[in-house]
């Protein structure tokens, strides 16, 4: 097996989700990665530890700005000329982009929201939760190079101590490929994390006993970092507004923590936010349906812990 | 004491009837208007649609739209549930010489029936009531058959109209004119949202109000022209879950007894069914007179309690839950149907009115039969030179209904279901009398209170209920999300209810709502509470407008997307 | 201006797989995907500000996909194509896009609009490989679009905060639900959706085979959650989370 793997970039810094890929890729066979954009070949530095044999790069102004085509062009060349038989990506907006203009441009299979990838009988069969978690598919690979997008953070980055080769890569853009520009880039917001983008969420339920108490989960979700979430039944109360409605009929989000303050766990909330990497959970009633797939619940008194662990994460975090 | 009639929401005859308000140029034209896309407005637009393809002059004065079948649920069927075993009768007749019963989506006849009586440990086996017998009956998914029966009178020319309510019937010097339908896209507090889309008035030479258990429209005009019938009418709640089952069922099986209580005081009227659909999957159901007095009864619970039954539990073994719903069905009976079915404009069918037959569990055959009559009337009054605002044009209908089954069946059975107010054993022996003598005995007709002017006891019925375990027993959460609701939480609440109520009251909606739509708020201290609502879970079973407030339509295509029920 | 928008019907209700065909059951009802929705009131709103043009909605499905595109069509859509095939029901990333282009070729419109996202499959990388076979610039998860002077610009969000990409036409732009509140449709619209047309198209029709290059080979069960832990608070709750939370790399 060898796998290319794409290694998006952002400031200066390689994501940590592809460099967990490469990692992954590494275990499995020869894996080599690929940077791509306008001056980076620093960024090959970053890269070299976690077990690539090869890392190309594809140095070039026309490539500075974080789009797609282009980015499909590089990679379609590198696989032809090199062979690789997989190519992977953690997913991102622009990663599903590239690889789904790869698959189309090679003709190759493209599997997403992989959780996981492993060899089965010389195969390779990659691991798909579906339905709101509640069943895993495990997909597989026609002819030709098999493409796979993975969820975000699924896997480690693990160093191995091993060095990777630099090698340039020829950059040969198709003229439609060079159409679109970007006029701005990477305008943050001032307004904190949007709900359904956030890496950590703090939500708020009917158990905070009252819209004034949404103070404890914003303080929190501050300190975290994070943004603000509610159930159902705290903003049919008017406590918070539906934009931050988390649920079946509100956002479906998947953050990598999600802390629920008072919230029971009920479906119609589940099945907006089962899918995050950890849940916590904090709520008085230990009979609570979210203790039965919260990683960590502490039953106890919102008013006390909230503000307490506001606090510490204040301390730890600096 | 408490009554729950004795706190009725305000609610005034003219918020749901009253001029059109449109511009007439704005005004939509539609020949024959149909509210209700169930077994009776979809069996009339296919009739309508029969008599139409062989009369063309008469279609071509109709306009673009000669049928139109206004439908609120998001799709024909997404709010339709029943048992069901349905008498094929009704569709035998209204597809005659067209189309054979094995070219519609039933799921088999009938093999074998069982009646059982059950106490908490055991089952017997009790003869099949006369009257329940299902030979030559089939069963069916409702919402199926429905879904079907509209693709039906589409393809004869109607034209449904999904995920419209119809919320005010326009009524002009004296006759019906057509409905307004409901506003979409409004918010909370009633305010237009950016994407406000105004109701419209339809107007139509007929309309038809085949709007099913607590139509909006239905009880609405009934008040306005007077045509209550000698009995209130009454319902009964039924909630039902669909199962894929490890093992087919070849049998319908109907219980009586156990988990419902036989004592008089108590007054729990009713029973279970479950019914084989296909080799896969069993329909599972409870149903409950809401006649019942106990605050702590929960027919949703009773349901779950049902299926720990052993007899229950071993059709149930190594399945798997697919789907819920509720719904009431109106059970007055031939006692309650309003003095005539028809008004100036206007035609009555099927459950709306109450053509249900209590003791033989039927009523689909009964919809779909007056749906056809009631097609055969409107197409009358389309003729040259009629109309059908012309006081009495539309009475042949009224004599068509009474010349039918639907008449003589309700007739022969009207005192039953009043019977067993007075308890199980009592009602029993009062039914075995009426069956034995086709009607005859006992002389005289009983009378019914409201469901609302039971007087509340609470006992602690609830401590009985069994914990959901989420594999066997649900709470009502889980299962609303098993009703496919995936309605728009912040529009405007379309339940009314006081708000400010005596605290077995609240017991009694919290307990009584299948789908969790009412919690007991801050108490004063003097017995009374706040009763808090959740109108986006409510699956339209109209139970509320029975025990004391008033369900109104929310906006179109809100509530249950049944598949299977 | 001609749009067309690419739209899917999706299964209603309970999403559920059959274990036999490890597809998805598509036996239940369909209704049209509701990110697609914001699609089409895209389209119709860049079809206003053009001050006029023509939209075409571009699906592929089985037969009764016809009832999706109706609703998108009450919305105000002018026509559909729907490409319905036995041949197809199996299709993945390549043979749909596949499909979708050559559909998409037979029309030229100026801008190709797709929704976020997939309600059933949860896929949100269609429009990229339609892009790519008709060759023309891509834009996704727009929030804000802007048609003008011959061009496309899209304000989108990503993990990094906002972009703003501008793209001659013709090009294919995907918008996040974000970017409008679709419309009702109008009693008068469903009503009049009826007589637009709606044409079906068989791949011979089209001159291409759908085809897969991915493939489902089992289901199981989840893996459990991990170690679940429950406490219950002593007065040191927080700092357990806070250990907890370290553990995991969370702070």
């Amino acid at each position: 097996m060898s796998t290319l793997v794409f290694l998006e970039h952002h400031d200066g810094e390689i994501q940590k989700g592809a460099l967990g890929v490469l990692a992954k890729a590494a275990q499995l066979g020869d894996a080599s990665g690929v940077v791509v954009g306008s001056g980076v070949r620093s960024l090959t530095e970053q890269a070299g530890k976690y077990g690539a044999s090869n890392l190309f790069v594809a140095d070039d102004a026309a490539l500075d700005a974080p789009l797609p085509q282009p980015r499909v062009d590089v990679l379609a060349s590198l696989v032809r000329d090199h062979g690789f038989d997989t190519v992977l990506f953690a997913a991102s907006v622009l990663a599903a982009d590239v690889a789904a203009g790869l698959a189309a441009r090679l003709d190759a299979g493209l599997n997403w929201d992989l959780a996981d990838l492993t060899e089965q009988d010389g195969r390779l069969v990659g691991k798909r939760p579906a339905l709101g978690d509640s069943v895993v598919v495990d997909v597989g690979w026609g002819d030709g190079p098999k493409l796979a997008l993975f969820r975000s953070g699924t896997f480690d980055p693990v160093e191995t101590g091993r060095s990777a080769q630099v090698v340039d890569a020829t950059v040969q853009l198709e003229e439609h490929s060079k159409a679109a520009t970007m006029i701005e880039q990477a305008h943050a917001e001032s307004e904190g994390p949007n709900l359904e983008e956030a890496d950590v969420i703090v939500a708020g339920g009917r158990g905070l006993g009252g819209p004034e108490n949404f103070t404890l989960v914003e303080q929190l979700a501050k300190a975290l970092g994070g943004a603000v979430g509610a159930t159902r039944a705290v903003v049919d109360a008017g406590w918070y507004p539906y934009s931050t409605q988390i649920g079946q009929t509100g956002k479906t989000v998947a953050p990598k923590l999600y802390v629920a303050c008072g919230i029971s766990g009920a479906i119609q909330h589940k099945v907006g936010m089962q899918s995050s990497g950890t849940i916590v959970a904090i709520n008085k009633d230990p009979n609570a349906p979210i203790f039965e797939f919260a990683d960590f619940g502490v039953v106890g008194d919102i008013h006390q812990i909230v503000p307490k662990l506001t606090e510490l994460v204040r301390e730890r975090r600096g | 004491m408490t009554r729950p009639a004795d706190y009725q929401p305000p609610f005034s005859v003219d918020e749901a009837v009253g001029p059109p308000t449109d511009a007439p140029n704005e005004r939509i034209d539609v020949g024959v208007l149909i509210v209700g896309a169930g077994p009776a407005g979809l069996a009339c637009a296919i009739r309508l649609g029969q008599l139409l393809e062989e009369a063309p002059e008469v279609r071509g004065r109709l306009g673009e739209v000669p049928v139109a079948v206004l439908e609120k649920g998001k799709q024909p069927g997404s709010h339709l549930l029943s048992g069901a075993v349905v008498n094929p009768r009704g569709l035998r007749r209204l597809f005659r010489g067209r189309k054979q019963l094995e070219e519609l989506p039933l799921l088999g006849p009938v093999e074998g029936e069982s009646v059982y009586f059950l106490t908490a440990g055991s089952a017997f086996r009790i003869p099949t009531p006369p009257t329940m017998k299902n030979e030559g009956n089939y069963v069916a998914s409702l919402s199926q058959l429905g879904r079907w029966l509209a693709s039906q009178a589409e393809e004869g020319g109607s034209m449904i109209l999904p995920e419209t309510a119809a919320t005010k019937l326009l009524v002009e010097h004296g006759r019906v004119v057509g409905v307004r339908t409901g506003d979409k896209g409004r918010g909370r507090a009633g305010e237009p949202l950016p994407n406000f889309e105004p109701g419209s008035d339809l107007v139509a030479r007929v309309t038809v109000l085949a709007e099913g258990t607590q139509g909006h429209l239905t009880g609405a005009a009934i008040e306005r022209f007077g045509l209550a019938g000698d009995n209130p009418q009454v319902w009964a709640l039924g909630v039902k879950e669909i199962w894929r089952v490890a093992k087919p069922l070849h049998r319908v099986i109907h219980t009586m007894g156990w988990p419902l209580r036989g004592g008089a005081r108590y007054r729990e009227f009713g029973g279970s069914f479950i019914y084989p659909m296909g080799e896969e999957h069993v329909a599972i159901g409870m149903v409950v007179g809401l006649d019942y007095r106990d605050a702590e009864l929960s027919v949703h619970d009773v349901l779950q309690e049902l299926k720990t039954h052993k007899i229950v539990r071993e059709i149930l073994a190594g399945g798997e839950r697919v789907e819920w719903g509720a719904k009431t069905i109106p059970e007055g009976g031939f006692l309650a149907l309003p003095k005539q079915l028809h008004a100036p404009g206007l035609l009555f069918c099927g459950d709306g009115v109450g053509m249900v037959n209590v003791p033989a569990l039927k009523g689909i055959h009964y919809a779909i039969e007056s749906g056809r009559l009631a097609a055969e009337t409107a197409f009358e009054a389309l003729q040259r030179g009629r109309t059908a605002a012309t006081p009495g044009a539309l009475e042949s209908y009224d004599r068509a209904v009474r010349d039918s089954y639907i008449w003589r069946d309700l007739e022969q059975v009207r005192n039953m279901r009043p019977a067993f107010s007075r308890g199980f054993w009592v009602g029993g022996a009062l039914a075995g009398m009426m069956t034995a003598t086709r009607g005859k005995l006992p002389p005289f007709t009983f009378r019914t209170e409201r469901d609302a002017d039971v007087e509340l006891i609470v006992t602690d019925r609830a401590r009985h209920y069994p914990a959901p375990d989420g594999k066997l027993t649900f709470d009502k959460l889980s299962s609303v999300f098993l009703s496919g609701n995936k309605t728009r939480d912040d529009q405007p609440d379309h339940i009314r209810i006081q708000r400010k109520v005596p605290n077995e009251l609240a017991e009694l909606w919290v307990r009584m709502c299948p789908a969790h739509v009412y919690e007991v708020g801050g108490a004063d201290g003097e017995g009374t509470v706040e009763v808090e609502v959740n109108p986006s879970n409510c699956v339209q079973c109209g139970a509320i407008t029975a025990k004391g407030g008033r369900l109104t339509p929310p906006e179109g295509g809100s509530g249950p997307e049944y598949q299977r029920t | 201006m001609k749009i067309a928008v690419c739209v899917k019907q999706v299964p209603e209700g309970t999403k559920r797989i059959d274990r036999a065909t490890m597809r998805l059951d598509r036996s239940g009802e369909g209704a049209l995907n509701a990110f697609d929705a914001h699609a089409v009131e895209e389209a119709l709103r860049v079809k206003d500000a053009a001050g006029g043009g023509e939209i075409v909605l571009v699906s592929m499905g089985p037969a009764k996909a016809a009832d999706a595109l109706r609703k998108a069509l009450a919305m105000g859509a002018d026509r559909s194509v729907l490409v319905t095939d036995d041949a197809a029901a199996g299709a993945d990333l390549v043979g749909t896009s596949r499909v979708l282009a050559a559909v998409l070729e037979r029309e030229q419109a100026d801008l190709v609009l797709f929704g976020q996202q997939a309600a059933d499959a949860d896929g949100a990388v269609l429009w990229s490989a339609v892009a790519e076979r008709l060759r023309t610039p891509v834009i996704s998860q727009v929030a804000e679009l802007t048609v003008a002077d011959g061009k496309a610009r899209g304000k989108r969000q990503t993990e990094f905060g906002y972009d703003v990409i501008e793209a001659p036409l013709p090009a294919v732009v995907a918008v996040s639900d974000a970017i409008n509140e679709p419309r009702y449709p109008s009693l008068k619209g469903i009503m009049g959706a009826k007589s637009k047309p709606q044409e079906t198209l068989t791949l011979a029709d089209l001159g291409v085979e759908a085809g897969a290059k991915t493939e489902v080979l089992a289901l199981s069960d989840p893996p459990p959650r991990g170690d679940t832990t429950k406490i219950e608070d002593d007065g040191n709750a927080a700092a357990q989370i806070v250990e907890f939370l370290a553990e995991k790399r969370l702070l």
